[in-house]
């Protein structure tokens, strides 16, 4: 089986079957990482350009490292040393990259739909590395591979998503993947902070982080951007910390071998407690790792590879 | 020159008429207005299986002359006019430098005059330079030949401004058009504010934000007396405020867009930058209580908030680009499709809203063509066929969400002052 589109620009279009060979392709290239040489020639030839509009540190590594373990060669572009700075518009700058024949153009943009416009515009498979308040695809795919791991499948958990779950693309793209996949999901934040119409997406919405997390599975925590404390969404972060951080007394509300996610980077003693990010039931870190194995399966598909090749390629 | 139009059913409810009918039209006026007359030197056109009717006015457009003229001028937007079966259009004062002075006025329509195919009708800005701050110089923008104030393209935020804007404004016997959009909750939205916005993760702009200014719009019309008109009308929520401040007496007139009617916010999927507008697109509930407004006699005017932008400004990220869609060359076909021919209102009815509706509303003598009228014309071929054409328009710009669209109806002969100046038989 191979994916259906040229592209990954988001959860939403894809099958629930593509997702499953997405993860289950990811098996086979997380191994990798624990080789004395992390690396497989599959995508030796390739050019992969990582288009950074908006700063990364944290995705853009973990997609360069993916890159660099399957041999492709990495250009990457980021807002400070892109013409977009200068004026140029996004379609100039597409139009400069395609000159350079990449294979792959991976992009992180401000702005929602920003990869669904290079898609239609430009000839090079998109990889949608995050665009504004609408998806992070390999994120939530990262996020579905780490359940996985530790609860073995994604069908019948329950999920609780608490945080800022309006201007969070993770959220809507773990929103899509898991109920695709046959998760509960319950989306939790104040009111200010939850988007119109967000039971709409599948999810069911709460107010109240002690019943969302209620014998939850899983508590995936999300950054409060501290520029949101500007638009008044909440009255202070001590405020929004007593409502909805994540402390381990609130922890014991879940189910007894609940996993906490967040999809990084933390504020520690804002969305979440230090003790319960270093605690036994945190699985940041395994995100993290998890990240390259997945960003590796995406772009192994895209160019074309089927899963039961793995094992040969390896 | 005297022309004769035969043959054809006229539609002028104005006048109440509706069948058969010959025009006479002479020295630019209609002289003479019979089932049947006899040509008698005059230059006979036959117009069997169509429809005369009033010259159609789009009571709001976008001409973007002066300063943007790589967007429209006034020669390119009249011409589009013209196309699409208007004899007139009333432009928005959101040009640079804006409209708020008799000589922006007086540029406007020295420039209709040199290079323009229809009549343009100036709407002044209510404050200076669209500041929201001091009214504007309405007194001599009116007296240059200003046909309405406002401050299109943005609201008059201050609820005092508008006070004193609704008082002044009687003096002349203009309108106040408003933008209706409380800024604070508007702020960075590009759609509508509900799932459409949720999926794409994009700003929304909740329908709230309209009703709160029109409600306040409606309230001071009545403590002023003033005669206030709201713009491109978009939620379910303001066509019923506006309903029932009319059924109370307020002097309240409103206006909706052939997009409005015809799209929702489904049109955005996909991040098209095309289908973004302002207001946005909303809900299906809105664009059905839109339609029922247009029924029962709540709306005054289809206008098309023709607002052209050059390909390269739309060809963006969707949130940074420009909110508009061109509407002068699809407007009728899009209503005709959609609103008789899907049975929402007859005939008489649309003409009205494209005609006498908008003239009573900005006070021109104009919208029927009963004998002593200006002879202006719209003519209508009820069954053809069209295929929305962008690369074609007479406008500059192309930015509409109806590329492809086939709709059944079209303008197809408009006629100003007497003369011909658009026919596509």
């Amino acid at each position: 089986m191979k994916l259906l589109s040229p592209h990954l620009l988001g959860i939403e279009p894809l099958t629930p079957d593509e997702i499953t060979l997405i993860l289950d392709t990811a098996v086979g290239f997380s191994s990798i990482a624990t080789r004395e040489i992390k690396k497989v020639p599959t995508l030796r030839g390739k050019t992969v350009v990582n288009f950074f509009v908006e700063p990364s540190t944290r995705t853009r590594s973990s997609f360069e490292l993916a890159e660099k373990r399957l041999s492709a060669d990495s250009l990457n572009f980021s807002t400070s040393t892109s013409s977009l700075v200068k004026g140029e518009t996004l379609l100039d700058t597409l139009r400069n990259l395609e000159a350079m024949a990449p294979d792959f153009i991976v992009i992180r943009h401000g702005e929602a739909g920003a990869p669904h416009f290079l898609a239609k515009h430009g000839r090079t498979p998109i990889i949608n590395a995050g665009d504004g308040a609408h998806e992070h695809p390999t994120q939530a795919l990262l996020d579905a591979f780490t359940i996985r791991q530790h609860k073995g499948a994604l069908s019948g958990l329950k999920v609780a998503i608490v945080g800022d779950i309006l201007h969070s693309r993770v959220a809507r793209s773990n929103v899509h993947l898991l109920v695709k996949m046959g998760a509960e999901v319950v989306l939790c934040g104040p009111p200010t902070l939850l988007p119109a119409g967000g039971k709409t997406l599948g999810a069911a919405v709460t107010h109240r982080m002690d019943a969302a997390i209620e014998g939850a599975d899983v508590v995936m925590m999300l950054r409060i951007q501290l520029e949101r404390m500007s638009g008044g969404f909440f009255p202070t972060l001590r405020e929004y910390a007593a409502f909805y951080g994540l402390n381990a007394d609130r922890l014991k509300r879940a189910a007894k071998d609940a996993i906490v996610m967040h999809p990084g980077p933390i504020n520690r003693g804002v969305e979440i407690m230090g003790d319960v990010a270093d605690g036994e039931a945190s699985v940041i870190l395994d995100q993290v790792t998890n990240g390259v194995a997945v960003r590796m399966a995406v772009l192994y598909l895209l160019a074309g590879g089927d899963r039961d090749a793995v094992a040969q390629e390896r | 020159m005297t022309l004769l139009l035969r043959n054809a059913r006229l539609v002028d409810p104005e006048a109440g008429w509706d069948g058969p009918g010959d025009v006479l039209i002479d020295g630019g006026r209609v002289t003479r207005v019979a089932k049947t007359i006899a040509p008698d030197g005059a230059k006979e056109i036959d117009l069997g299986g169509l429809v005369v009717c009033p010259g159609f006015i789009d009571m709001h457009v976008h001409l973007r002359e002066p300063g943007q003229e790589w967007k429209e001028t006034i020669a390119t937007g009249t011409r589009a006019a013209a196309a699409g079966g208007f004899t007139g259009v009333a432009c928005m004062p959101n040009t640079e430098p804006p409209i708020d002075s008799r000589s922006v006025v007086e540029f406007v329509l020295a420039q209709a005059r040199l290079h323009g195919v229809v009549p343009v009708y100036p709407i002044g800005c209510v404050s200076k330079a669209q500041k929201g701050e001091e009214l504007a110089e309405m007194g001599d923008m009116a007296l240059a030949g200003a046909r309405g104030f406002s401050d299109d393209g943005k609201p008059v935020a201050s609820a005092g401004l508008m006070r004193r804007a609704l008082e002044y404004a009687q003096i002349f016997d203009l309108p106040v058009i408003d933008h209706c959009e409380e800024p604070t909750l508007v702020k960075g939205g590009v759609v509508h504010e509900g799932e459409i916005s949720t999926r794409l993760g994009l700003a929304g702009w909740p329908g709230v934000a309209e009703d709160i200014m029109v409600s306040r719009d409606i309230l001071l019309a009545e403590a002023t007396g003033g005669a206030v008109h709201i713009a491109h009308m978009s939620t379910g929520r303001a066509a019923g405020l506006v309903r029932s401040a009319k059924a109370s007496g307020i002097r309240v007139t409103c206006e909706v867009t052939p997009h409005h009617i015809a799209l929702t916010d489904e049109a955005v999927l996909g991040y098209d930058a095309d289908a973004k507008m302002n207001p946005p697109l909303r809900r299906p509930t809105d664009r059905e209580a839109l339609l029922a407004a247009i029924a029962d006699g709540t709306v005054d005017a289809i206008a098309t908030d023709h607002a052209p932008h050059h390909a390269d400004e739309k060809c963006v990220e969707f949130s940074r680009a420009p909110f508009g869609v061109v509407g002068l060359e699809t407007a009728v076909s899009i209503c005709l499709d959609r609103l008789v021919h899907g049975g929402i209102v007859p005939l008489a009815r649309l003409v009205e809203l494209l005609s006498a509706g908008p003239a009573r509303v900005l006070r021109l003598a104009k919208g029927s063509l009963k004998p002593g009228s200006d002879a202006d014309v719209t003519v209508l071929d009820l069954d053809r066929e069209v295929k929305v054409d962008a690369g074609r328009f007479a406008s500059k710009s192309s930015n509409t969400p109806f590329r492809g669209w086939t709709l059944r109806g079209a303008a197809v002969m408009t006629i100003v002052g007497g003369h011909v100046v658009h026919d596509a038989r």
